[in-house]
């Protein structure tokens, strides 16, 4: 079970938050305008490295704010955390 | 039998304390201190268990958590009683029983011992192959195969003992209190530091606090006198704690590791109550030091199982720990120095030994000497071949090594004896730093795995470190420590070590034998009964990865997780495969380390703690009434009302009756309650709910349909225009807590740009339904001061109002087709609003319904059910509910998920009506619907997802999903059953008043 460093309440447990799947991934405008395909890659497709990944998670049991978390899926390191309207760190 | 050999006091042995226990059902003595395995031997007591295959007679192995062999199971008591406890860990207390397991009808004569003459037929991966064929047959291999497996009895009444969590947070956990974590603890808690220590063990100090002699000297002091004094230092420490009895289980990442500690286990019953038994430590540490010693290696030859061979380490710690003497005979075999050690402590003590066999040839090394220089016999480049004595050991049988150790040569020696101890060397003890995930290393020199590279800020010190003689552990020990903790200095600079072993050894894995490898039996994992022959056989059908070799062999898979064969198992593996050790790997350590116990794991949360329940402010009304409860969510909800000796069927037939025909009662308090302010609550409305909202008035409620981003139904309920930028939504009472996440989703990262505010109320507003014809003249009752006219007060329409000082929200809305009346009220009040109601619907019969029958009722008007009537697959198209889909709006959730290619596929199930040729034929929810049941395979149409006997049409309806539904109207199709077949016709899915008269009535 890691710590995760709520940029809004500080270090807490895992068990507080809950996993949102990947980060950045915005929803399409004007999604009427888009093919099957193009959908489909928005709705559906994620990326499942192991290494670096940006992914979402959510304080649901505390602030309730969703917020970006850094994580190297290889062992569980947080690298960085980052409110959700806060440009990803590029080291 | 009656033997006694205790020689001499032991350290930890109070021998004016004399306990009595039972093993067996005979009455044996030993003292304060012993634990079973060391009171036993002092009884002369080897032989305690039998294997888990063959039924070999086995005996006392070790003298820690590694224990293979004995396993015994505790208490008598059905409650109590416990299962494959090991033997070696278990302190001996007044009254003590125990007893063998997996052995019919006792261990000295054992019916199951004939496997092991059967054992040329039981190779490795016998289950898999033997009971493949035929494969209709498994179901009576089955029965005999469940009553021969499994260890030991469980208990079959519930657990009396307390079992509790706790939390710890400290800088600094040692893991380990040998000789190096005594070291690591004192430093770390002299520098400040909020220190943990923690041991398996009773006592502290691991092995060096019985090293004993001067071939071991720290100091000028015997290294167990040096440890002593510093032991008795560190517990002046204020800011160090000390657990003993405390047994890590796992390591998790960032440095959160589980332990149990064992409270009361060592005390009589009658001494344990009222205390905590068990507490499960959940630890978060900043640093973590693993001290966790190394484990002795067994050695690999034929017919190394027999009572009486253990660990040439477990027989030095019974004798000086324990003063037993685990033979009068002994004999020790080994590869390096440790069992010189041995050696010498027991003919300090009177206790004779025969012969040492030794491996190498030729050795330089001051305890070499020493025993040489005592008269015992010594066999340099030597080794066992075979043992016999079929309960205990009584003879053992050498011969010379080869040079490059493949083969035996010369002629065959016997020797006498009734104890052998046999040393490997040593294997660092890796598995928590492994579990933290921890990469290993391999060394070549002494063929041992040694932690790497750290995943957290750890790092393990002593044995576990690959340090496995003093003088390194005292040079290496502060070296370590003074980088980890980032401090200059420790109390160990400059001391003087004297240790006199020499580090050589002569590792062979498999021992070789003058008969040929099918004829032998040599034990890798004591435990599951796997031999070397095994592991070759797995080898030749053509298993080559160290973790399939595991799982087909069954090496490493018992209670002990193969802490003494699994190297063995891999040195085979490697000579075999003609590769390097290294290169396998290990197979993973998993946690935990040593068993716990189910009440650990589960703590206080038991019996009615289990697992969190919500109940409704209205919940001991339901109670007092006779209401069975269904769980929906956490909450309890009532179900049905029994009345006299009714039974459930006939419970919901009344009361779905009564709602249509004069008045029912429902308590609604659980459905989900959302507040949703902001001047932009319209437009977010607009974009999560399929439907158009901007155009809905104040005081007006529409019903809504919330989807996924892929077009499937996610929730649904009814929402409400409060005032102007003010709503409140309502959500089906399991999807509460995941509506509002969702909407913070969408709200925070997708639209932060809206002007819109969440709020959960479910908790603080109570819910109470009046539905039925008679529910105006009722509603109207208890709150006098509303207009309760058509005209005013609609269906789909919204007042505020009082009853007496009580504020409450009207909402004219149903569930259930009738016209119906939903008052929303502080919680706290809502009991006494619930009453009043009951009260003025006296006269007309008001009932109290639960979900049961607000299933039937909604289910004869079509309504559906979010979770029961769809599963994430169904669209509101399939549903039947297109005209809820806005073809107006811009956007919403889901919406271009429409209009993808699968979902508008013609040929989707979707929802319909079903009804029974034979009205008097319910059908089962989830059966399968076909259209042919000649033809195979038959093809599968859709299933039932909600159906009942609709006391208000007398017959059955079901609702159903269909391939292709929405154009079957009329149809025929079949429902097969166990024994006939159902024969039912599709319809519309609204059964009943399908004009709203009664709605709007």
């Amino acid at each position: 079970m890691f710590l995760i460093d709520c940029p809004f309440c500080g270090e807490r447990e895992q068990s507080e938050f809950k996993a949102g799947g990947e980060a950045h991934i915005i929803r399409p405008k004007q999604p009427t305008e888009l093919s099957d395909d193009e959908w489909a890659e928005y709705l559906f497709m994620r990326k499942n490295i192991k290494g670096i990944q940006f992914e979402r998670w959510n304080h649901i049991h505390g602030c309730r704010k969703w917020f970006n978390v850094v994580r190297d899926t290889s062992n569980d390191k947080i690298k960085a955390v980052y409110k959700i309207d806060e440009k990803p760190p590029t080291n | 039998m009656t033997k006694n050999l205790r020689v001499k006091t032991g350290k930890v042995i109070d021998e004016t304390y004399r306990i009595s226990f039972k093993f067996n059902g005979k009455t044996y003595h030993g003292f304060q201190g012993d634990t079973l395995a060391s009171a036993l031997l002092a009884n002369d007591v080897h032989l305690v268990a039998r294997s888990f295959k063959y039924h070999r007679p086995r005996g006392i192995m070790t003298a820690g958590s590694e224990e293979p062999n004995a396993i015994v199971q505790l208490h008598k008591n059905s409650s109590r009683t416990e299962p494959n406890v090991r033997a070696t860990e278990v302190e001996i207390y007044e009254g003590l029983e125990a007893s063998s397991q997996n052995c019919w009808p006792n261990v000295n004569f054992d019916i199951g011992g004939i496997n092991n003459f059967l054992s040329p037929l039981l190779p490795a991966g016998f289950y898999y192959k033997t009971f493949m064929w035929p494969a209709s047959f498994w179901e009576k291999y089955e029965y005999f195969i469940r009553k021969s497996a499994g260890l030991g009895k469980s208990p079959t009444k519930p657990d009396p003992d307390i079992y509790e969590h706790k939390y710890i947070h400290c800088d600094v956990l040692v893991i380990g209190s040998g000789i190096a974590g005594i070291m690591a603890a004192k430093t770390a808690a002299k520098s400040g530091l909020q220190t943990l220590m923690v041991d398996e063990k009773s006592n502290l100090g691991g092995s060096t606090i019985y090293q004993n002699s001067e071939n071991f000297k720290i100091n000028n002091q015997n290294s167990g006198s040096w440890l002593e004094k510093e032991i008795n230092e560190i517990k002046k420490l204020e800011n160090l704690e000390i657990k003993t009895r405390t047994s890590v289980a796992a390591y998790h990442g960032y440095n959160f590791l589980l332990a149990r500690e064992n409270i009361t286990d060592h005390l009589p019953i009658e001494q344990r109550k009222n205390k905590t038994r068990h507490k499960l430590l959940k630890i978060r540490a900043k640093k973590v030091i693993c001290a966790t010693g190394s484990i002795e290696r067994p050695l690999v030859f034929d017919n190394n199982d027999r009572p009486g061979i253990l660990l040439s380490s477990a027989i030095k710690r019974y004798a000086d720990l324990f003063g037993v003497a685990c033979g009068e005979k002994n004999i020790l075999l080994t590869n390096n120095d440790s069992a010189y050690e041995t050696a010498i402590s027991l003919f300090q003590k009177g206790i004779k030994i025969e012969a040492i066999i030794d491996n190498r040839e030729e050795v330089d090394s001051k305890l070499v000497y020493e025993v040489e220089k005592n008269n015992i016999k010594i066999y340099k480049g030597f080794t066992v071949v075979n043992t016999s004595g079929y309960k205990k050991i009584n003879k053992v049988s050498i011969m010379r090594l080869s040079k490059d150790g493949q083969k035996v040569v010369g002629s065959k020696i016997n020797l006498s004896c009734d104890c052998l101890g046999i040393s490997g060397g040593w294997t660092p003890a890796v598995h928590l730093f492994t579990q933290s995930g921890g990469k290993l290393k391999f060394r070549e020199e002494d063929q041992v795995f040694i932690p790497n590279t750290y995943p957290s800020d750890q790092i393990s010190v002593g044995s576990c470190s690959g340090d496995l003689s003093l003088k390194d552990i005292l040079i290496n020990v502060p070296k370590t420590l003074k980088e980890f903790l980032n401090i200059k200095k420790t109390e160990y600079e400059n001391i003087e070590v004297l240790s006199s072993e020499n580090g050589s050894k002569r590792n062979i894995w498999l021992i070789p034998s003058d008969k040929v490898l099918g004829k032998t039996k040599s034990f890798v994992d004591y435990q599951n009964d796997a031999t070397a022959k095994d592991i070759k056989l797995a080898l030749r059908e053509g298993f080559r990865s160290i973790e399939h070799v595991k799982r087909y062999t069954t090496t490493g898979m018992g209670t002990d997780q193969g802490k003494l064969g699994n190297m063995h198992a891999l040195g085979i593996i490697s000579e075999t495969a003609g590769t390097k050790m290294g290169e396998h790997g290990t197979t993973t350590f998993r946690p935990p380390y040593t068993p716990l116990t189910f009440g650990t794991i589960v703590g206080r949360n038991v019996g009615e703690y289990f697992d969190i329940f919500r109940k409704t402010p209205i919940h001991e009304w339901h109670v007092k009434n006779n209401a069975e409860f269904e769980n929906v969510g956490q909450w309890k909800r009532a179900w049905y009302y029994l009345r006299n000796n009714e039974d459930m069927y006939q419970a919901v037939q009344r009361e779905s009756k009564a709602a249509r025909d004069s008045a029912g009662i429902l308590d609604a308090s659980t459905l989900g309650k959302i507040d949703i302010q902001g001047t932009d609550a319209s437009e977010f409305l607009n974009r999560v709910y399929t439907n158009a909202w901007s155009k809905l008035a104040i005081g007006k409620c529409r019903y809504g349909l919330m989807l996924n981003e892929d077009g499937m139904v996610y929730d649904d309920g009814v929402t409400t225009r409060l005032g102007e930028n003010h709503y409140i939504m309502t959500t089906t009472t399991g999807g509460a807590a995941n509506v509002l996440s969702k909407l913070e989703d969408y709200l925070q990262t997708e639209w932060p740009e809206l002007d819109v505010y969440l709020t959960s109320v479910t908790d603080h507003f109570a819910t109470i339904s009046v539905c039925g014809p008679n529910s105006k003249k009722i509603v109207s009752t208890v709150i006098d001061d509303l207009d309760f006219s058509d005209e005013n007060f609609p269906h789909m329409s919204f007042k505020n109002a009082k009853i007496g000082k009580i504020n409450c929200r009207v909402m004219r809305i149903s569930f259930t087709g009738e016209l119906s009346y939903e008052i929303n009220v502080q919680a706290n009040y809502a009991k006494s609003v619930w009453e009043k109601c009951m009260e003025a619907g006296k006269d007309f019969n008001i009932t109290p319904y639960g979900t049961e029958t607000m299933h039937l009722l909604r289910a004869e008007k079509g309504f559906i059910i979010v979770g029961q009537d769809t599963d994430g697959t169904m669209t509101p198209v399939d549903l039947q509910m297109d005209w809820i889909v806005s073809k107006k709006k811009y956007d919403f959730i889901g919406k271009r998920s429409l209009y993808r290619s699968d979902t508008i596929r013609e040929d989707r199930k979707q929802l319909v009506g079903l009804l029974t040729d034979n009205p008097e034929d319910v059908l089962e929810e989830g059966s399968q619907i076909v259209a042919d049941v000649k033809k195979f395979p038959v093809e599968m149409l859709g299933h039932v997802t909600s159906s009942y006997f609709s006391p208000n049409l007398k017959k059955s309806i079901a609702l159903a999903v269909v391939r292709g539904g929405k154009n079957m109207m009329g149809k025929k199709l079949m429902i097969p059953m166990e024994n006939k077949s159902i024969n039912v016709t599709i319809s519309d899915p609204v059964f009943l008043d399908k004009e709203n008269k009664k709605l709007n009535a």
